[in-house]
């Protein structure tokens, strides 16, 4: 039995506490980013009276002639070929998809599928065309801002400590249990309500904790950085990692790990 | 209460978990989230306090206004309770959709404090049938994480704690006519006892059997819910089940014992804390709503 109470401290910032010598080009909608005319407008920005202006929130990007705005929080803009990890909230109710569907997917459930296209408006088709696709078992969901998961060849990754996890373009990450066998035939979509063991639970509780430190300190997600601060957590117990300060030790050492690591 | 949608295979991976003493977040079934405190954040009430638990955000203020005592209590001041859900904690209270949560949790406000030692009214009163203290205590839910109620009571406990009334005395001249005299110093204020101020405690069965402090995915793994209101030294004042799902009576009671048990560390862990801001004194850095 536990119970913590504490007075709220303030956060510092987080450029202090990386100790960046370059600090990044911080701009707002309307800022002006430039008045020179000689560069390539690219996504967040329009040209307004002889002047770039910055059109979101975020950190200014150059590459040669093209000058554009990576936003730090967005909504998810999909793109071809994405791995979204999506929530059923409605569906067609009509008389073919009754008979066809009602059996495999109900409102509520979670699947894993590739963007096929991306219409005008932002909305974007799935399809779930390969066997690793389809709907998700039993597992731990954690939602984070899709601007912090890395683009990466593969987002289906088995790690070492012994779960599995996705990682979705838009934000949505699932950790699940590393099935014991590949179930080629199944196609994924029927699910294995059997308990999982206490020891694959720990890890996945320990994972969760370890993603949601990494987004809260505003880190990339990939596996490396997941492994990384898994391997940092381990001499803490699983739910003080939800504490600030020990949140900040196991951020701070993953990042240094990681530095190491390109460096 | 906020609702989240979660698969099957979700629901049964949380329930094993809670049978086996291992939640989604590594949490026994008795444990809390970290809790954060701040009072006086709202600086023209009485008293106000803020309190974040986990994703759950709550802001209190209490009001100390003077006014004529209820018939039936006439040497007692009184207190009023009001509950804005906020559209910003989540769309389905937008417009009047949060009404009915604010009615009920007001409701069970009134509830845990309809006794006579909660709060001690009898120190509201200025003079007999003529003037007291109301306290109007307005809650505000920022943010819904899951625990609304335990949360709401703590801010609610803390805020009455940081309540300063000003110290008034009652004057009669030659006519008779009172005249009620508010004292030059701004510092001259009376401070509520909070010592018998109930918390709430609430405990959703999930499987067989319960937890503490549970998430919004935990509680719509949950069918029904005990609320039981416990004072610092262990006295139950008040029991609400919630939910359509039936209890045991034994589970009631082993719900009951868990929530003295619990109860009593919640309110040994948030006196301390109150204290300790005190201690401060009134330089204290605030850290507010920007920090």
């Amino acid at each position: 039995m536990a119970m913590e109470m504490r007075l709220p401290v303030a956060r510092k910032p987080l450029s202090e506490s990386l100790g960046r010598e370059t600090k990044k080009h911080l701009v707002v909608p309307g800022d002006t980013i430039t008045t020179d005319t000689g560069f390539m407008r690219g996504h967040g920005t329009y040209m307004g009276e002889e002047k770039l202006i910055a059109s979101v929130a975020g950190s200014v990007e150059r590459v040669n002639k093209l000058v554009c705005v990576k936003a730090l929080k967005t909504r998810y803009n999909g793109e071809v070929g994405d791995i979204v990890v999506g929530r059923i909230t409605e569906r067609r109710r009509s008389a073919e998809d009754e008979l066809a569907m009602r059996g495999f997917l109900q409102e509520g459930d979670l699947i894993s599928a590739e963007v096929q296209a991306v219409f005008s408006d932002g909305a974007v088709s799935l399809h779930t065309r390969s066997l690793k696709y389809g709907k998700l078992g039993q597992g731990v969901l954690v939602q984070v801002s899709p601007s912090l998961v890395k683009r990466q060849k593969t987002h289906f990754h088995d790690l070492p400590c012994g779960a599995s996890v996705i990682l979705g373009n838009n934000g949505f990450v699932w950790i699940y249990p590393t099935p014991e066998h590949k179930e080629e035939d199944a196609g994924g979509f029927i699910a294995n309500l059997e308990p999982v063991s206490l020891a694959d639970r720990e890890v996945i509780s320990r994972l969760r904790n370890c993603i949601v430190s990494l987004a809260t300190q505003r880190m990339m997600l990939y596996d490396t950085s997941i492994l990384y601060c898994y391997e940092a957590s381990l001499p803490h117990q699983i739910k003080d990692i939800l504490k600030p300060e020990i949140m900040e030790e196991i951020v701070m050492e993953t990042r240094q790990r990681l530095l190491e690591q390109e460096g | 209460m906020a609702f989240v949608a979660l698969s099957e295979a979700e629901k049964v991976y949380i329930v094993h978990g809670v049978q086996e003493d291992l939640r989604v977040d590594g949490r026994g079934c008795e444990d809390y989230r970290c809790v954060e405190v701040e009072t006086d954040v709202v600086s023209n009430t009485s008293g106000s306090a803020r309190v974040k638990l986990g994703h759950t955000d709550i802001l209190v203020g209490v009001k100390a206004e003077m006014g004529t005592p209820k018939l039936e209590k006439p040497n007692e001041g009184y207190l009023e309770f009001f509950v804005d859900c906020s559209a910003n904690a989540t769309p389905e209270f937008e417009g009047r959709g949060g009404d009915d949560l604010g009615t009920e949790i007001a409701n069970t406000l009134y509830r845990i404090f309809n006794n006579k030692s909660s709060v001690d009214l009898k120190s509201l009163c200025i003079s007999p049938r003529e003037h007291c203290w109301i306290l109007y205590v307005d809650v505000l839910l920022l943010e819904c994480g899951g625990n609304l109620f335990d949360a709401i009571s703590i801010a609610v406990k803390a805020a009455l704690f940081n309540t300063r009334i000003p110290r008034v005395r009652v004057l009669e001249d030659e006519e008779g006519l009172k005249d009620i005299e508010l004292s030059d110093d701004p510092y001259d204020c009376i401070q509520l006892s909070v010592e018998n101020v109930p918390c709430i405690v609430t405990l959703c069965k999930i499987g067989y059997r319960h937890v503490v402090d549970a998430t919004l995915q935990e509680e719509a793994c949950s069918l029904a819910s005990l609320l039981v209101s416990v004072t610092s030294k262990g006295v139950v004042t008040c029991m609400r089940k919630v939910g359509k799902g039936s209890l045991d009576p034994e589970s009631v009671f082993e719900m009951m014992e868990t929530s003295k048990r619990v109860g009593k560390l919640l309110h040994t862990s948030l006196q301390s804390v109150l204290h300790k801001e005190e201690s401060l004194g009134p330089k204290r850095q605030k850290v507010g709503f920007l920090g």
